[in-house]
């Protein structure tokens, strides 16, 4: 059955162009509109700051493997964490899960293209110099004052600190302004695949016919239009403090710091969501087709997805407990917290319900899905522990809570992110990822994660707090900060594990052909990899799953889809 | 087995996506207004010194100019739509005016409030929150208006027809935020802020 062609592709032969000069193909990526290649440009651009990211946290944790260490000095310590977490949430998680909206979404929903291509184009640049911006300040950012270098603020930057009188030279500014730049990008592709879901799907597709990773890219973009705002409004304010004398933060002059922890969360927490739904949307289609069954409830996934979106926007203040706030706002903060376990709650038995009784086949992609669920539940409970005031009183800052939302970002969106490549890598490559060396990714990256982070929360119970440059001896951290450090290394080895496979595979990888998982939806009617034009003819879709109606004619979905 | 009636194209409509983007930007820029207004309230009556809100005066006139700013373009959306193009750039540039006059009279309240009152952005909380809160809407209408200057100069140079009613009326959805956006900003620095 898989093997069949697929009558609604168009032809199969698709005229490549004939090899070029060098600067041919430069030129042909540079000035592109086409979706599928920004899209790859958004995800090699987010790979290739995954990897910078992690090498600084792999500094990070050569510095804290051994007390009283003194391997990098106090002050790129403060420049490694800062840069770190900055690049991570900016310029690994928001471009790859753009990335792949991009590959994927006018693919799923049968268009050509996205909604405003050149938009596209733009709003990809626009992130990559706000990238490039970032990391230039590691040379350019000396200042006025020969002081300050990258930014060390710690990737939440609160102020005080950030302003002039603490923090001389450009660093900041750096910060601040490589921020507002890849947030116009952010909301530009966030715009863009609004306009895209909504207007450009082929007949038939109606909103509940949508594949559910479409659904939540629209929830995410919907998100991301009231998120990123808040924080390019407050990275203004601190940049009017920074150089017009205003005093927004400055407590000198009667302004609130506090102001500054409210607008970074306001924009911060919506970001986890903004961050993680995507990992749920890769998981909403690696998960039915690896174990041959429809998604389980359908509708309750896009519900609870649309609801997480607007619990997420009432629950900032759970980052503040500890700066102090009334009964009542602690309490709300608390409530709505938890609310957000209520609807995760539902997708994580709705994943299982649609495992339950499947035929799974244990392939990459699946592997990695299934890690997330593990994960993602343990995650999931330590953060209704930290939603709890009192136990955050104790235990905000520590690293129990760096614990906690690395299992979030590593356990549940780096494992979507790597089953989403394994899955996807074939329709744009044309050429499978090589399994053996995915299996061999997956172990010692699950190896090396359980490691590291499951130890971060008992060295986090025996007190240990974030951020710090080093410790005494007779604290009893070390053995335990040994063994993160370790796990660290065999996470980095797995990552050069799939690193490599990606090179070797683009090469000598076997030949996918169109459909090579026989999944449901759209973008798998088309040749791996997809023409420029994608479809021929716009496609016509009567069910959730288009391509199971396709392959069985006898026994479509749209007899039994309301 | 019924049968399942196939799809019949005239009933397939998507809703226009010039006009979903414009939504979403306008969601977009309300997550920075509702910021800017945020700090406006905090910090009302946290001033340590020098000038407070109540040496404002309601800008009245400025603000009848860039409501009925909104009510002449949609004038000029409708005359577009029926391909009335004279009336169309009659209508525009009585918007263009009226925008202008808006952004001279904040130009003058500003004037006035440094040289007068001494109030910089420097000065206090007040005037750190106010500039940047009505600055924010100022760089709006100044947007707007190169906008709509643009439009302007291509129906003198008779490159603007019917069939662009659509694209210039999403355009008009991004003035109309703009002078709804003020109907906030001025209820809460004029009104409630004073």
């Amino acid at each position: 059955m898989a093997d069949q062609p697929v009558p609604i592709a168009g032809p199969l032969e698709v005229a490549y162009p004939t090899q070029g000069t060098f600067l041919e193909w430069l030129h042909s990526w540079v000035t592109t509109v086409d979706h599928k290649k920004i899209g790859i440009m958004y995800i090699v651009f987010a790979l290739f700051f995954m990897m910078v990211a992690g090498a600084e946290a792999m500094l990070i944790r050569i510095q804290l493997a051994i007390p009283n260490n003194h391997a990098i000095s106090p002050e790129m310590y403060n420049e490694l964490f800062t840069m770190h977490g900055t690049t991570m949430v900016f310029l690994v998680g928001m471009p790859i899960l753009f990335g792949l909206a991009n590959y994927i979404v006018p693919l799923q929903i049968g268009a050509r293209d996205m909604a405003f291509p050149r938009l596209n184009a733009f709003s990809f640049w626009l992130t990559a110099f706000g990238g490039f911006l970032l990391y230039y300040s590691f040379i350019g950012g000396f200042g006025l004052y020969g002081m300050g270098n990258a930014p060390d603020a710690g990737w939440f930057a609160y102020a005080p600190l950030t302003l002039r009188s603490f923090s001389p030279g450009h660093s900041i500014d750096y910060w601040a302004a490589a921020l507002i730049l890849s947030g116009f990008g952010t909301l530009g592709t966030a715009i863009n695949i609004i306009a895209t879901t909504l207007s450009m799907r082929c007949r038939g597709m109606t909103l509940m016919r949508m594949p559910l990773f479409t659904w939540l890219l629209l929830v995410v973009s919907a998100l991301t239009l009231v998120t990123i705002t808040p924080l390019t409004a407050a990275q203004v304010m601190l940049l009017l403090d920074r150089y017009a004398g205003a005093h927004f933060f400055d407590a000198q002059a009667g302004g609130s710091p506090l102001l500054w922890i409210h607008f970074f969360w306001v924009f911060g927490h919506p970001e986890v969501y903004v961050l993680v739904l995507p990992a749920f949307a890769v998981a909403n289609e690696v998960i039915p087709v690896f174990s041959r069954k429809a998604i389980f409830g359908y509708p309750a996934m896009v519900a609870a997805s649309v609801g997480i979106g607007f619990t997420s926007l009432a629950v900032w203040a759970h980052h503040m407990f500890t700066v102090g706030m009334s009964a009542a706002g602690n309490s709300f903060f608390v409530l709505s917290t938890m609310v957000v376990g209520i609807f995760t709650g539902i997708k994580m038995f709705n994943w299982l319900a649609t495992m339950w009784g499947g035929s799974i086949r244990f392939a990459t992609p699946m592997l990695f899905c299934i890690g997330f669920l593990f994960q993602f539940l343990i995650a999931g409970l330590t953060g209704i522990m930290l939603a709890a005031a009192p136990w955050d009183w104790q235990l905000h800052n520590s690293y129990f809570l760096i614990a906690h939302f690395h299992y979030v970002l590593v356990g549940a969106i780096v494992m979507c992110i790597f089953a989403a490549v394994y899955y996807w890598y074939p329709k744009a490559m044309g050429r499978r990822l090589s399994e053996t060396l995915g299996k061999w990714h997956f172990w010692v990256f699950v190896i090396g994660f359980h490691m590291t982070f499951d130890t971060m929360h008992f060295v986090g119970f025996f007190g240990m707090p974030r951020s710090i440059y080093t410790y005494e001896a007779d604290r009893g951290w070390n053995t335990l900060n040994m063994v993160i450090s370790i796990g660290a290394f065999i996470q980095a080895i797995g990552v050069l594990i799939f690193a490599w496979n990606l090179v070797h595979s683009y090469f000598y990888g076997e030949e996918a052909g169109s459909d090579p998982w026989d999944a449901w939806t759209l973008e798998w009617a088309t040749p791996s990899p997809p023409p420029v034009y994608n479809f021929v003819t716009e496609p016509e879709v009567r069910s959730r799953r288009p391509l199971w109606d396709i392959k069985h004619p006898q026994d479509p979905d749209w007899k039994y889809e309301p | 087995m019924s049968t399942v009636p196939l799809f019949t194209d005239e009933s397939w409509q998507m809703p226009s996506k010039g006009k979903v983007a414009m939504l979403s930007l306008i969601i977009g820029e309300c997550g920075i207004f509702g910021i800017f207004l945020a700090a406006f309230i905090f910090y009302l009556g946290h001033n340590l010194s020098g000038p407070t809100p109540s040496i404002l005066d309601v800008p009245v006139f400025n603000t009848v100019c860039l409501l009925s700013s909104s009510l002449t373009i949609w004038l000029a959306e409708r005359a577009i739509e029926h391909g009335e193009i004279r009336k169309f750039g009659a209508l525009w540039g009585l918007t263009i005016l009226l925008g202008l006059e808006f952004i001279t009279g904040t130009a003058l309240e500003w004037y006035t409030l440094i040289y007068r009152d001494g109030l910089t952005i420097s000065t206090n909380l007040f005037g750190t929150t106010f500039y940047s809160l009505v600055g924010l809407h100022a760089t709006h209408v100044v947007v707007g208006l190169v906008g709509l200057t643009t439009i302007m100069i291509f129906t003198l140079l008779g490159k603007v027809r019917q069939e662009h009613a659509h694209r210039v009326q999403v355009f008009a959805l991004y003035w109309h935020f703009v002078d709804a956006v003020w109907v906030v900003v001025f209820t809460v620095v004029y009104l409630v802020g004073r």
